[in-house]
């Protein structure tokens, strides 16, 4: 169970996580939305120890990770960042292999070396292994980064803005990706989104934060109303009902 | 392609151990015996230099490929970013304040300098986020610019100018027996390295990534510099300035091996040490029997392939 009890953080005197009290665990993908700014990725950040909390405590299976050592976390929680670009010249397979880093820092054993051929297959990867990063197109990086992330083998994966630069099929195929993840695998996954439709049609749960602060929290159908969403993103949004199932429209 | 590195390294090796004003040949050695003059230069003069080349040029690619890394940058070695500066400053200070030091003792505070010039490139680089590649290594060469002018005028002021031209040219040429000693201490930096290779290439991913699989992002860094400072100075007191190793080295092995620090490290190691290996004996050999300075034969082979690999990125990547 991921615990955030009464977090707050502060950039000056802007506060960009206002007292947020929420559990994560409970159900398989939960997508966090909100305006830009609403202090999203900074709750991960939170989350994955990237930054310290001015109030309050993150607990991953009740420990705190500010103080719980960093390489046992790194074993069960994961956390990828939007827009992840690496200079340097790594192989796909290179990347997976430092997904079991936390493990086996760096001596990949027998045990690991199965966990990364099982990522690499689960993402599809196998004929793209030897290829440099550089060489990929945006999806074929963004699956390679899931298939590391996968490797580390953690219960909670935490993901900002994976759909970022993907096309239509690459975003459909990522949301499947997930819901798999989170079915077949029995991860937790918390995705930060900004299509409200894709949340609606892959997560069990989810909670919309603005101006730092959670607004809604509920299961998928729940959050999908024009009240709710226009609460949350300040504008028309129209919901209708399509084949049963709740579709935003906020194009016009 | 590994056993071709390591058959012309063995090979250059042997060259640069018989090449000299003096008769060192296998049949001088066999000639005059463990005794005999052959074998006393062989070992106080000829091999340590040779030792001292190898570990010099290994050292020198290792602490580039872990600037880079660090800095997430592949244009940054000692020599773009200050460090090289800020250690021929704290070797003029003891010169001037601590003119008796060991040897060992010059290097210790060139080496404290380094890492203070490591310390405030990062810093600086840090507070002054740079978005485009090539501007990370112009700040870089100005702090260096800017330390290297107060290190000219304190020079100038003290009339220690010779001293500062000295060090500036990098050369083997007075390695002996009881004064190289000190490049073993890069050496074992190499090997410091090789055993946290994973933990750079990781570093390498960003502090963001790093964190996440549960690395201390700050006490990899500070051992990359520990070991930057620690090549940077030991070279810089046993031979002076060698110019662009660390920037080309790695970035032609990168080209061919990529960047997993695990399988790069020895590429760059063995072709650091081939590569200044190489240019010693030309630098040796091309106006026998006198020498030039190593520096000029590694900064023109330097400065070429770095031209070539900054034209050749530009094509590609822009």
């Amino acid at each position: 169970m991921i615990a955030l009890e009464k977090v707050t953080k502060r950039y000056g005197s802007t506060t960009v996580v206002d007292d947020v009290s929420l559990t994560f665990g409970g159900e398989g993908v939960a997508a966090l939305i909100g305006p830009n700014g609403a202090g999203k990725s900074t709750l991960f950040s939170l989350v994955g120890r990237l930054l310290t909390a001015d109030g309050g405590r993150v607990l991953v299976d009740g420990r705190d990770v500010t103080t719980a050592p960093s390489r046992e976390l790194a074993t069960t929680l994961a956390v990828l960042r939007q827009d992840n670009h690496v200079g340097a010249r790594l192989t796909v397979g290179d990347l997976v292999e430092f997904g079991r880093f936390p493990h086996c820092g760096g001596r990949l054993t027998a045990t690991d070396r199965d966990h990364v051929e099982r990522a690499i297959d689960y993402l599809g990867l196998e004929p793209f292994r030897g290829r440099f990063l550089d060489e990929l197109s945006g999806g074929q990086r963004q699956r390679a980064f899931i298939a590391m992330v996968l490797a580390q083998d953690t219960r909670y994966v935490l993901l900002d803005e994976p759909l970022n630069n993907l096309d239509l099929r690459h975003m459909t195929d990522m949301m499947k990706l997930l819901r798999r993840m989170a079915d077949e695998l029995d991860k937790r996954v918390i995705v930060v989104l900004h299509d409200i439709n894709f949340a609606a049609t892959y997560a069990d749960r989810i909670v919309a934060m603005r101006d730092g602060r959670v607004v809604a929290d509920a299961p998928a159908r729940e959050v999908m109303t024009a009240e709710v969403l226009r609460s949350v993103y300040d504008a028309a949004v129209d919901v209708r009902e399509i084949d049963g199932r709740p579709v935003a429209l906020y194009y016009s | 392609m590994g056993a071709l590195l390591g058959v012309l390294l063995a090979g250059l090796t042997l060259v640069s151990l018989f090449v000299g004003v003096s008769d060192v040949t296998p049949a001088s050695l066999l000639a005059g015996g463990a005794d005999g003059t052959a074998a006393f230069l062989l070992a106080a003069s000829r091999a340590p230099r040779t030792v001292a080349v190898l570990l010099a040029g290994a050292s020198l690619g290792i602490a580039g490929l872990i600037m880079q890394m660090l800095v997430r940058n592949k244009f940054v070695e000692p020599g773009t970013t200050g460090v090289t500066e800020f250690a021929t400053f704290g070797m003029l200070l003891t010169t001037v304040l601590a003119p008796g030091l060991s040897v060992m003792g010059k290097a210790g505070v060139a080496a404290v300098f380094g890492l203070l010039g490591t310390w405030v490139f990062l810093r600086v680089i840090r507070a002054v986020p740079v978005r485009q590649l090539v501007l990370v290594p112009l700040v870089g060469i100005m702090l260096g610019g800017v330390v290297a002018a107060l290190t000219t005028f304190v020079a100038y002021r003290l009339d220690l100018l010779q001293s500062l031209g000295q060090w500036a040219q990098g050369s083997f040429t007075t390695v002996m027996a009881g004064r190289y000693e000190l490049v073993w201490l890069a050496g074992a930096m190499v090997v410091v390295a090789w055993f946290a290779a994973d933990r750079f290439s990781v570093v390498g991913l960003g502090e963001e990534m790093a964190t996440n699989l549960g690395l201390s992002y700050r006490r990899v860094v500070a051992v990359g510099m520990v070991v930057i400072a620690v090549i940077t100075a030991t070279v810089l007191v046993t031979a002076g300035m060698i110019p662009f190793l660390g920037l080309v080295v790695p970035n032609v092995v990168s080209l061919v091996i990529g960047d997993n620090v695990r399988r790069s490290i020895g590429w760059v190691a063995g072709t650091g040490a081939l590569l200044v290996l190489a240019c010693d004996i030309v630098a040796r050999t091309v106006r026998f029997p006198y020498e030039i300075p190593l520096s000029v034969i590694v900064g023109v082979v330097g400065a070429g392939l770095f031209l070539w690999l900054l034209l050749r990125r530009r094509s590609r990547a822009h």
